[in-house]
């Protein structure tokens, strides 16, 4: 099967929300998100249902549905899968930014953060990926959000307003909410405390990057990367600009859809398998941990 | 008449003991709560009072712990590896010598290696990871909604430990609600957090080496089924003091004995 003009869909089951984008004569026809529940496939229904109805076209006129992510097996209506660092890598090179090829990508996840760097043609060169502790992911600002009673979309715009940051001095989520608390009891200013949790993030995700090294332009990733506390302390960290897509949450989504693309374009996978039925093989596999992903091989026919 | 006293002002909790002519008299411990110094001065005068003792008449007050600094009765503040190392090679005697001390405390674990005449020579300390902690217990225990202390009696009742594939406590914990959704029991639940936690803190004392004898303090290791699993991990018998979250406190005793010149030096 391969057409000019597929029409096509990306479902990201991701650890904490699942995201879902349609694909229609290339360009983003409607996106979904869900949060992750029990029941994966219907978490994966329901994000697809969203994409579909914004873009206003049916279930059926799909050509393809590709999955990725940490839940991507459980997917039922996806006809191949693909590992999120793929996924992320692509979306990145066809979402591009408006100052140029983008070489890094950082992501912050609900459950993992990972930094990817991309080679000058926008192919996957390496990565590095924390998938074993909780500091530098997302789940640590949920966690500190709910301890200061704060909405976690507000952490955001709360931490620019200050202007000393408290200094965390635990990384551990755990040991860094009985700090967060005992700040709370000595009435510290709550702007100073999202400040000083967006700094321990930033410092967290900013060490993973400097490590794997830094190539502007930097693509700032994942649902975090809407908040804008966040990306300050990571610009202050690298001392780079950094660069959020418009739907920083779905762009695996969209690197799935853009792979489901390619397959009934050409008929062919990333790893350069026919397109049916057959998964595509990821090394990421033998690794644990929600997020895990590695880098697949380099195939000749997308 | 040689009266002194040790305080340990911990994370989770504050402890102190008081040694009378060698002898522990009077002991007590206490949540630490949001103000140190009180919980210390409250645990020593429980402890004097057990004694039956008064403040005047303790020659030498050493504090060591976390928040040794906040109490301003102690005369002298020590840091709570020479505390613990003290504390269990005098306790530990009777078994021969003391050469490894494995200390989980409420928020970070230790490793202490001892040469055999009973100095410090090499030490490791986890404090950045709740993983490896008394807080990986406390966590749990919350979610499961059984009390710390039942945890032990919990697992000893598990045959087939679940196994926990994250490190992170908070990982673990998600781990946890999806376990008690697929109904795996609790004590299979315990058991597996056990394994996780003794995993941990054996790595670490892999690292300075570990040799009998080989003494398991800290709060935690009042938990039989923490130090099974750290056994297990091993492969080697670990041996835990009566009340072992009191060891820091008597070592820093101890050292307030030996400070006077005050006959802290033979078995008790």
């Amino acid at each position: 099967m391969t057409k000019e003009e597929p029409l096509v869909a990306g479902v990201d089951l991701g650890s904490t929300y699942t995201k879902a984008a349609v694909l229609a004569r290339d360009r983003i026809a409607g996106t979904g998100i869900r949060p992750t529940v029990v029941d994966l496939d219907a978490a994966a229904g329901g994000a697809l249902g969203d994409a579909l109805a914004e873009a206003g076209v049916a279930r059926g006129a799909l050509d393809m549905v590709v999955s990725t992510g940490y839940g991507r097996r459980a997917v039922g209506v996806a006809a191949h899968n693909v590992d999120e660092i793929y996924a992320k890598a692509t979306a990145a090179k066809w979402l591009g930014s408006p100052w140029g090829p983008v070489r890094t990508v950082i992501d912050i996840g609900g459950q993992d953060s990972k930094v990817l760097r991309l080679d000058e043609e926008g192919a996957l060169d390496k990565f590095s990926m924390n998938t074993k502790c909780a500091a530098g992911t997302g789940r640590f600002l949920e966690v500190m959000a709910r301890a200061l009673g704060v909405p976690l979309e507000q952490l955001g715009e709360i931490g620019l307003r200050s202007k000393a940051p408290v200094e965390l001095s635990s990384t551990c989520i755990v040991m860094a909410e009985s700090e967060v608390i005992s700040l709370i009891a000595e009435r510290r200013p709550v702007e100073d405390i999202v400040a000083g949790i967006h700094r321990s993030v930033a410092d967290r995700v900013g060490n993973m990057a400097k490590q794997l090294g830094v190539l502007e332009v930097v693509f700032f990733d994942g649902g975090p990367a809407r908040n804008a506390g966040i990306k300050a302390a990571l610009e202050r960290v690298l001392g780079v600009q950094l660069y959020v897509p418009k739907n920083p949450q779905v762009s695996a989504a969209i690197g799935a859809a853009l792979v489901a693309r390619d397959a009934v374009r050409y008929g062919r996978l990333p790893d350069g398998r026919l397109a049916r039925g057959a998964e595509v093989a990821s090394p990421a596999d033998a690794l644990e941990g929600p997020g895990a992903g590695a880098r697949p091989e380099e195939g000749d026919g997308a | 008449m040689t009266l002194t006293a040790g305080v340990d002002m911990g994370s989770t909790a504050t402890k102190a003991v008081v040694l009378l002519d060698g002898r522990i008299a009077g002991t007590d411990a206490r949540p630490t709560g949001s103000d140190p110094e009180q919980a210390g001065e409250l645990a020593l005068k429980t402890a004097l009072d057990a004694a039956s003792a008064r403040i005047d008449d303790v020659e030498r007050v050493v504090s060591t712990g976390y928040g040794r600094r906040t109490l301003g009765l102690a005369d002298e503040a020590i840091n709570e590896i020479n505390a613990n190392a003290r504390g269990a090679v005098w306790l530990g005697s009777s078994l021969g010598r003391v050469r490894t001390i494995i200390d989980i405390g409420g928020q970070d674990s230790k490793v202490i290696a001892l040469d055999p005449d009973g100095v410090i020579r090499d030490f490791a300390m986890n404090d950045k990871c709740a993983a490896g902690t008394g807080k990986f217990l406390e966590v749990i225990a919350q979610l499961l909604e059984v009390k710390v202390e039942d945890l032990g009696s919990l697992s000893a009742q598990s045959s087939r430990p679940a196994a926990i594939a994250s490190t992170c406590v908070v990982f673990a914990q998600s781990e946890v609600v999806g376990l008690i959704a697929r109904k795996v029991p609790r004590p299979d639940i315990v058991a597996g957090i056990h394994r996780a936690i003794a995993s941990r803190v054996v790595n670490m004392a892999r690292r300075v080496g570990v040799e009998p004898v080989v003494v398991f303090d800290g709060g935690p290791a009042k938990n039989e089924g923490l130090r099974a699993a750290l056994e297990a991990e091993l492969g080697l018998q670990v041996f835990v003091p009566a009340r072992p979250q009191l060891v820091v406190a008597l070592g820093a005793a101890l050292v307030a004995a030996d400070m006077v010149g005050g006959g802290g030096e033979e078995v008790g």
